[in-house]
């Protein structure tokens, strides 16, 4: 008898005090960073993105405060809590366009625009598979995945969105190449490199060229196997990184590595050609200066160990510089870059670690001389990084 | 403020933990008890007495009675009610559902079907929604393995094992014929109808025949709300319909079951298809998903045993399993899919048991497994990446056993032996791997069914398919992942001749178990390539403990089984990561369940009970992975009653009585309270 009603009460005793309650919007975080506050910048901060893995929902942002040297991490739900289901799932890009913040979040198909220094949602706009987005004289570009439009039945080819910055509405669409990723402004062109990446083995190698005041795609530059990064630099070059097909010996093309090209317009032309290739594999870069930062993996066939390089090209040798911009050694507690940025005066170096993907990451920042000044941790993935300017 | 409160729920827990479990034990009822009700457990006694002198140490088991207790719909449902036991649950009919046994991973866990290891050499993991409640007579939990030594080499294989037994016909009096159909509906558009059909074709020889179909539109409503943490006003709050996750599934299964002079056999087909859709994570702007998957598994299989002499008893187990999947994705906004997998099983066993005294038995035994995939996504014309690969393994295993009244000890070292060919790439060295276990059980008192049970056990599991061959660095030289398994429990089992307190069994186990050179599977760069290596070390610290009682009140019947679980299960394999000695991801510390049915008559009232305490949906035991607990109630209340010599059985199930809204998996909303009613008719 005793028994049973021992039983009965911690019966109840479950029900009363294992209880759950109802879930709480994520609130953020902040950790101090020893950064010396420059009140004199024009830098007021930078956001970041992390992308979270696919499926997690997971996107974040963080944001770091050069005027009060503080990291803020996980900010959108805060300042945003009526959003369903939060920023969403994989971030892909971050750019700030006259006082409004632009996230591409890939795999939740949207674009979501914030004010810039509140961080308060004005609008979303659905774009699907989108990826990055850039920006000339009122409008803002966002390339996608796909077009809709099937030329090849085994992939779409991709779009570049147009978008009116006022209004926050999409004025008009293009195609161009399979898969496109980054793009840069230079002149009265878009370029747009396309990766091609739904197309095993058959990756796309052109950078698309896109003539702005009539928005359509006027030709197509070859340029190398699965193009990722573009950016131009302030001699009028065009940068761009090649994947690669990942050292796939089944590919017709053969086995080929990650690399990196420079696009030039020849004397009396205007059309913009490969003129060098840099020979260095290369996933991400940040330029400053006269400075390329890259950081890069290279995997060896046969250990399946990837070995991590952050080199430096001069931008007007063309030539690596250095091997190694990290020299105090703690780029071995980085188990995988996934994003680099350089501060616009000071010249620190910002250097994300994504680490096995499904954990938390860290932001790194080392100074011109390649030593680490601080370490913060991050969310899933920190990738992607925008300064905010006064 | 969020620590201080998963704080509060830890201390929670350990008063949970105060409560201890039990398993249900039919034996003494009182003797002159007539009652319908009484016969029906004693029937059950039978069953489960003559098997446990088997096996050294018993399994945790659900039979007869008590599985009809259970709301469940799925061998999954019901496996939720094991000590130890983490049910993997992405939602829904056709959600997939796999088991965690003592957090040692879900390619740990052996699944045998009347017999034999239901295979999967792709993933390694078997879906045990796929296995219908309907024609099952029990379903075991072998925490090491099955301790008794008369048996194929594989059921030493895995870290631990679960039984699933289909019903096996049995006629009552002069009866050929034994018919029963079932049909049932439910929540989410949910039909499902039923067959069997049991035929005495002569005195040695009876077959059975079953067959299913189940269809549900998988529509269920999921609700998402947010609360502001200090004021708790709300911040959104939104009701959403899940998509996508309709299935329609056929099973049909047939068995031949003999007897001879020296033995038995038995031959057992079975084809399972099914065309699903897959939910997909809800995240933002998404609600809707184009992934669907087809199914068709069928196997054949046949099993004979035979005393050839007093000193030699043999058996021969033979399937033949073929199994093919079908991905597709309708989204055209994303990557276009459209996978076929094949996969072929043959396999072949034998295990000789030599009885050399009346208290020593020594056996051996061989098995071999031819494994093939096939797939066929390639998508690019002539390009085609596949390795197409085939395994050959062999397993032998040498085992004995001693029984001495009160200690029996048995050891057994199982010796494995895998081959790989593939037409592309690099082959995988071969592997020969030893592996000992240990299980010992000694009776405490003379007079006392009281039992202290321990177990050693080290065991393997190679690679999957999928985790040499759908990277895009493949690398020959993966090791297998190793787990080490340290068991030591009580077990006490009193019958009493209690007017009201019928009986108790009660069972603590302690555990210590390790998984060094896990296999990991992560993209090791950018670009999201994926490579497979061996790197994870889990050390796991357990503890499990049940009770059951079988109470009399009058004329009504009380059974009631509780069971705790509580695991610290750390991840160990690199000092440098965040997340070093943090919880794994989704092992809760505390989990348990309770179970009372009450029998009165021809009416039967069940609850059951299931917690599962705050987990991590990732490595990093932080506030922004924490997932909070859930439990769920469910009632049923069934009645029996007879019309023209047919016996009806009317069934109305509520599930999740309190209409929580939950997630087993981050981002996988599980349904809310949700109804079924059946009507069985036996002749």
């Amino acid at each position: 008898m005793k028994n049973i009603r021992l039983h009965i009460i911690l019966l109840l005793g479950i029900l009363l005090f294992s209880c759950r309650e109802d879930e709480h919007i994520v609130v953020s975080e902040f950790q101090v960073i020893p950064e010396e506050i420059n009140y004199d910048s024009e830098v007021m901060g930078m956001y970041l993105v992390n992308e979270g893995n696919m499926g997690s929902n997971k996107c974040t942002m963080d944001y770091l405060d050069f005027t009060t040297s503080v990291y803020l991490r996980n900010i959108y739900a805060e300042r945003n809590p009526a959003v369903v289901k939060e920023l969403g799932d994989v971030g892909n890009d971050i750019q700030v366009y006259e006082d409004k913040l632009y996230i591409v979040v890939n795999c939740s198909h949207k674009v979501e625009v914030l004010d810039a220094y509140t961080g308060v949602r004005i609008k979303q706009i659905d774009i699907p598979n989108c990826r990055y987005v850039r920006f000339y004289r009122g409008y803002a570009y966002v390339s996608s995945f796909v077009s809709g439009v099937l030329i090849d039945p085994n992939a779409p080819l991709g779009a570049v969105y147009k978008i009116n910055t006022n209004t926050l509405e999409i004025v008009n669409k293009i195609t161009v190449g399979y898969q496109p990723e980054e793009m840069e402004v230079l002149g009265e062109y878009l370029y747009v490199a396309n990766s091609g990446g739904y197309r095993v083995p058959y990756y796309d190698n052109t950078v698309s060229v896109v003539e702005l005041e009539g928005f359509k795609q006027v030709r197509k530059v070859n340029v190398g196997l699965n193009l990722h990064r573009i950016r131009a630099d302030k001699y009028g070059k065009l940068w761009v990184s090649s994947r690669g097909n990942y050292n796939d010996i089944y590919s017709p093309y053969g086995s080929v590595p990650s690399n990196l090209y420079v696009l030039e317009k020849k004397v009396g032309y205007n059309d913009m050609v490969v003129t060098d290739t840099i020979n260095i594999p290369c996933s991400n870069m940040a330029i400053h200066g006269d400075s390329l930062y890259l950081y890069s993996h290279d995997y060896d066939n046969l250990t399946g160990e990837s070995a991590l390089t952050y080199a430096i090209v001069n931008i007007q040798t063309k030539e690596v510089v250095s091997k190694n911009f990290i020299t105090d050694g703690t780029e071995k507690e980085i188990k995988m870059p996934y994003g680099i940025n350089v501060h616009p005066e000071i010249g620190d170096i910002y250097v994300t670690d994504a680490k096995n993907y499904v954990s938390t990451g860290t932001l790194s920042c080392y100074n011109k001389e390649g030593k680490r000044k601080w370490r913060v941790s991050t969310g899933d993935i920190p990738a992607h990084m925008v300064f905010l300017y006064k | 403020m969020f620590s201080n409160k998963r704080h509060c729920l830890g201390v929670r827990g350990f008063i949970f933990s105060i409560v201890v479990g039990m398993s249900l034990q039919f034996s003494l009822i009182a003797q002159n008890q007539t009652d319908s009700i009484a016969k029906t457990l004693l029937l059950d006694e039978v069953v489960v007495t003559a098997k446990q002198h088997s096996e050294i140490i018993p399994a945790q088991k659900l039979s007869g009675k008590e599985l009809e207790v259970l709301n469940s719909f799925s061998v999954a449902d019901a496996i939720r009610y094991f000590s130890g036991v983490q049910l993997k649950d992405f939602g829904g009919v056709g959600g997939l559902k796999t088991i965690n046994i003592r957090s040692m991973g879900t390619n740990q866990v052996g699944v045998f079907y009347n017999g034999i290891q239901l295979g999967n050499a792709q993933n390694g993991q078997v879906d045990l929604g796929k296995f219908s409640m309907d024609n099952i007579e029990e379903i075991a939990l072998y925490n090491g393995q099955k301790s008794k030594i008369f048996q194929s080499a594989r059921d030493f294989s895995s870290a631990s094992s679960i039984y699933i037994t289909p019903r096996k016909p049995s006629f009552g009096g002069d009866k050929n014929t034994n018919i029963k159909a079932n049909l049932k509906f439910g929540s989410f558009d949910l039909i499902n109808p039923s067959m069997l059909v049991e035929y005495k074709i002569s005195d040695n020889v009876s077959m059975s025949l079953n067959g299913e179909w189940i269809n549900s539109s998988g529509k269920y409503k999921v609700h998402y709300k947010r609360v502001f943490p200090n004021t708790n006003t709300v911040a959104y709050d939104t009701v959403a319909t899940r998509q996508n996750s309709d299935i329609n599934a056929s099973r049909i299964e047939t068995s031949l079951y003999g007897v001879f002079s020296k033995g038995s056999w038995n031959i057992h087909a079975y084809n399972y298809s099914s065309d699903r859709g897959v939910p997909g994570a809800v995240i933002n702007n998404v609600w809707r998903r184009g992934e669907r998957m087809g199914d068709v598994n069928s196997f054949i299989q046949g099993n004979m045993k035979m005393n050839i002499s007093s000193r030699w008893n043999t058996l021969l187990n033979v399937k033949y399993a073929s199994d093919y999947t079908h991905f597709e994705n309708f989204d055209y906004s994303l990557y276009p899919t459209n996978n076929k997998f094949r996969q072929k099983e043959f396999y072949i066993a034998t295990a000789n048991l030599f009885p050399i005294t009346k208290w020593w038995d020594v056996s051996f035994s061989y098995d071999f497994q031819w494994n093939t995939l096939d797939a066929d996504f390639q998508r690019m014309d002539d390009y085609d990446v596949f390795a197409y690969p085939t395994r050959y393994s062999h397993w032998l295993s040498l085992a004995t056993s001693f029984d001495f009244n009160r200690l029996k000890v048995q050891a057994s070292i199982l010796g494995t032996f895998v081959h790989e060919s593939v037409k592309k790439y690099i082959a995988p060295e071969d592997k020969h791997v030893l592996a000992p276990a240990v299980f010992a059980s000694y009776k405490l008192l003379p007079k006392e069914d009281l039992r202290l049970n321990a177990f050693y056990k080290k065991i393997f599991r190679t690679a999957t398919f999928n985790e040499m061959y759908y990277v895009e660095m493949i690398s020959s030289d993966i090791k297998p992942e190793y787990a080490t398994q340290y068991n030591v429990g009580l077990k006490y089992t009193k019958q009493l001749k209690h007017f009201f307190f019928k009986s108790i069994e009660a069972q603590v186990d302690a555990y210590y178990n390790q998984v060094e050179d896990k296999i990991i599977c992560t993209p090791k760069s950018p670009m999201f390539k994926w490579t497979t290596y061996n790197l994870g070390l889990v050390k796991i610290k357990g503890l499990d403990a049940s009770v059951g009682n079988l109470f009399q009140i009058d004329k009504v019947f009380l059974q009631t089984k509780l069971q705790y679980t509580y695991q610290k299960a750390q991840d160990f394999t690199d000092p440098t990561d965040t997340f070093y000695a943090n919880q794994i991801p989704y092992i809760p510390c505390h989990s348990g369940t309770a179970i009372a049915s009450a029998m009165y008559k021809t009416w039967t009232l069940n609850y059951s009970f299931i917690y599962t305490g705050e987990r991590y949906s990732q490595s990093d035991n932080i506030i922004y992975n924490h997932v909070q607990p859930w439990y769920t109630h469910d009632i049923s209340l069934v009645k029996s009653f007879k019309i023209n010599n047919m016996n009806f059985k009317a069934t109305a199930e509520v599930n999740n009585l309190l209409n929580q809204d939950y997630e087993v998996i981050f981002n996988y909303p599980m349904p809310k309270r949700n109804y079924r009613i059946s009507l069985v008719v036996e002749l």
